[in-house]
């Protein structure tokens, strides 16, 4: 049956599975837009096409699904690029359809003609130029399947008008036929010997446990693993959840603002177990002194992480789940009592300068503030952030036992991705309570979403951290700039005005006994909310640990006079 | 140190630029790139020599991203392999008719060939490894070098032999099943 290229589009994106797409139409992707009202698929309208990036992002990373994000030609298309490396750099499997002029106007410099498969040539997994109705089946079939498979990633298709409204005989691609993408699942089996064999021998080892694992879906087979060699487990900012925050193996985050004792424990180690994860310069400090005792194994799916930061010892190349499932049953059990122990008391030593146990001064702390809403949701809701010290202090003290709950720009480090991660997310479902924590600088930047929430009525809780300055930009300007404070006072509209201006039911919070109600009356509420939190202008995000030292080299929170 | 990988590739429109592209992003440098089609008409090969200062680790770096594009089938590092290299250069030298003739022993000497004769100037072909052209090339330079164009090389290795695999890559591309050579790289 002949169809157009649009219709055939939608065709394959409904074979996929997808049941919500982000937008924003244009010129040259309406036939794209027309041919959608035919076809069993949501379409949520965003106010800017970067935030449209962040809903498929967050909707991708909630859902373990692959997102959809669409935009017109020129423009359009380049505001999604931010959300379009956002993923790239998290490994978010998002596919990405950009309408193009007609293939013949193609280099003409023709009106909004990017060249958009040129731009995101670096910050995507694989993309596609599409000048003929008759590629579209087989490309968008390649697409979802690059996306979501191997180390998964962005895809763009960039689809020229004449494509879209041309017609073809529609056949479904059954395969997908890729001589040269193959990802690989079991890692080779003397390289698993080799690992068991360092696992013999290791007195104080520590698991590593990065977004890999989330990915693969291997959460259980590590427990299994870490529980059986009762080895602590560290957590990269993207593997939060990944393994319960609460179990007894469990050391919490690591790296430039990790905590003490599972830096320590990093630093003091005989062998590391990298668990998908890639030694990225926020968690290693600097590579000179990194690790200096340990042997080092890394499971990771993508060979050309392999080395490039850490030399490692044992490379296990291939799925995580898999290779993990192999080795279980290879390695025996042990105790470690003395390395837990030693941990134990770097622990002990490092929570006596702990915010948590300050006394109410009266003022408002974001650390108090996340355990506030970690105690009135359970610690079971979904919670994405923007970028910077509100998203360090969540990372830290909303601590989650479950996967799939933690929605952050770890890569990227891309400000304004809360609040629309956060509706993605709601989409992936709709039962799930979803926090949004944001500072008063990064909401600002993406803040017009809200309208887009109150169409859909997304079910979303935003707290603005408002501390009057771009926070994290501060710290370092105090730490590292003699505190010449240079552009980080920020002047901001009256959040709560703003907020009930898109419709929007919003508080204002300054005082710690307002805090519990406020909570409560936001969680209240059926639809988006927005909570501003007045919070402490200066304080800063402990331990740190600056850019270019050792991974031990922290600095701590002051101990209070 | 200099070296040369083999890289078949989807004949396809941009995968060129991919590559290149991957190189500038991967911060390394391209001594020389040639590409052209194969006994396959859906695969393309290219020859790419690239200054790796980092020796194997780079090497290894290189090969593990070049497959991290969708459209390269296969890698191979023939560096240290048994292989035949060639390069093939033109050159035009300012000439008249009284030093032709040294020109010519000059390329009989180097089996090059003298393939345009004009008034004042010469053209000469010469096919083979670098050294050899870059030994030409200096005996030629005194006489006045006007213009001069080299494809860059292409590489092809000897017999049965395969260039080294690093990476655990394509199926069938008799992935490397033993990892230790990997490991061995570590410092």
């Amino acid at each position: 049956m002949k169809k157009t290229g649009a219709e055939i589009l939608w065709e394959c994106v409904v074979r996929e599975g997808v049941e919500v797409v982000f937008g924003y139409p244009g010129g040259a992707n309406m036939p794209i837009y027309d041919a959608m009202l035919s076809y069993p698929v949501h379409h949520v309208l965003v106010r800017h096409e970067q935030g449209g990036a962040h809903m498929a992002d967050g909707y991708a990373r909630a859902s373990g699904k692959v997102g959809m994000a669409m935009g017109t030609s020129g423009p359009g298309a380049t505001n999604l690029v931010t959300g379009i490396a956002t993923a790239m750099m998290d490994s978010v499997p998002v596919v990405f359809v950009t309408g193009q002029v007609a293939a013949h106007l193609i280099g003409g410099d023709a009106f909004q003609e990017v060249d958009v498969t040129g731009i995101t040539l670096p910050i995507t997994k694989h993309n596609y130029l599409v000048t003929r109705a008759d590629e579209i089946a087989e490309v968008v079939r390649e697409a979802f399947y690059i996306a979501r498979s191997g180390r998964p990633g962005p895809v763009l298709i960039d689809i020229c008008k004449n494509a879209q409204v041309e017609q073809c005989e529609f056949v479904y691609p059954e395969t997908v036929k890729l001589p040269g993408y193959q990802p690989v699942d079991h890692a080779p089996k003397d390289a698993l010997e080799r690992a068991v064999k360092l696992i013999e021998k290791a007195q104080r080892p520590v698991i590593l446990c990065g977004h890999g694992v989330l990915v693969s879906k291997a959460e259980e087979v590590l427990m299994n693993f870490a529980v059986k060699t009762q080895t602590p487990v560290a957590s990269t900012l993207l593997g939060l959840g990944a393994f319960p925050a609460s179990h007894e193996l469990s050391l919490g985050m690591m790296g430039m603002h990790g905590e003490v004792h599972t830096n320590m424990a990093i630093q003091n180690s005989d062998l590391i177990l990298a668990f998908g994860m890639r030694f990225d310069d926020r968690v290693t400090g600097t590579l000179k002194t990194y690790a200096p005792h340990a042997k080092k194994i890394h499971v990771e799916i993508d060979p050309s992480e392999v080395h490039k930061n850490v030399a490692v010892d044992v490379p296990l190349v291939g799925d995580l789940n898999t290779v993990l499932t192999d080795l279980v049953p290879m390695v025996d059990e042990y105790d470690h009592e003395e390395w837990k122990k030693q941990i134990h008391n770097w622990k002990s030593e490092a929570d006596k300068r702990s915010i948590m146990n300050w006394p109410d001064d009266g003022k408002l702390y974001v650390p108090h503030l996340i355990e506030d809403i970690w105690k009135a949701t359970g610690g079971g809701a979904i919670i994405s952030t923007d970028v910077g010290q509100h998203q360090m202090w969540t990372a830290q003290y909303y601590a989650l036992d479950k996967p799939n709950r933690w929605l952050s720009s770890g890569g990227a480090g891309t400000m304004g991705f809360g609040l629309p991660a956060a509706i993605g997310a709601w989409f992936a479902d709709k039962e799930q309570e979803v926090w949004a924590v944001a500072g008063d600088g990064g909401f600002q930047m993406t803040a017009a979403e809200l309208t887009t929430a109150v169409q859909e009525g997304a079910n979303v809780k935003v707290a603005i951290m408002n501390n009057s300055f771009l926070g994290m930009v501060r710290q370092w300007q105090e730490f590292f700039f003699e505190k010449r404070y240079s552009a980080v006072n920020m002047l901001s509209p009256d959040f709560v005005k703003l907020a009930e201006a898109h419709g929007v039911p919003a508080r204002r919070v300054t005082k710690r006994e307002e805090v519990d109600e406020a909570i409560a009356w936001a969680r209240s509420i059926k639809g988006p909310t927005v909570l501003e939190f007045r919070v402490e202008q200066e304080d800063a995000v402990y331990p740190m640990v600056p850019a270019g030292a050792a991974l031990d080299q922290m600095i701590q929170r002051p101990a209070r006079a | 140190m200099n070296y040369t990988f083999i890289a078949l590739v989807e004949n396809k429109p941009g995968v060129l630029n991919r590559v290149a592209s991957l190189f500038r992003r991967r911060n390394f440098n391209i001594e020389s790139l040639a590409v052209g089609r194969t006994e396959d008409p859906e695969v393309s090969r290219m020859t790419v020599v690239v200054d790796c200062p980092n020796g194997d680790m780079d090497a290894h770096k290189i090969e593990a991203n070049l497959y991290k594009l969708v459209n390269v089938i296969d890698v191979q590092d023939v560096t240290r392999q048994p292989s035949v290299t060639r390069d093939l250069a033109l050159i035009k030298i300012k000439v008249g008719p009284e030093k032709r003739a040294e020109v010519n022993g000059l390329a009989e000497i180097f089996r090059a060939h003298i393939v345009d004769v004009a008034v004042d100037s010469v053209i000469v072909e010469i096919t083979g490894t670098e050294d050899k052209i870059e030994g030409m090339i200096e005996l030629l330079r005194p006489l006045g070098i006007v213009e001069m164009v080299r494809t860059g090389q292409v590489a092809m290795t000897r017999g049965v032999n395969d260039g080294v695999r690093r990476v655990p890559g394509v199926a069938g591309n008799h992935r490397f099943e033993d990892m230790s050579e990997l490991a061995e790289m570590a410092p």
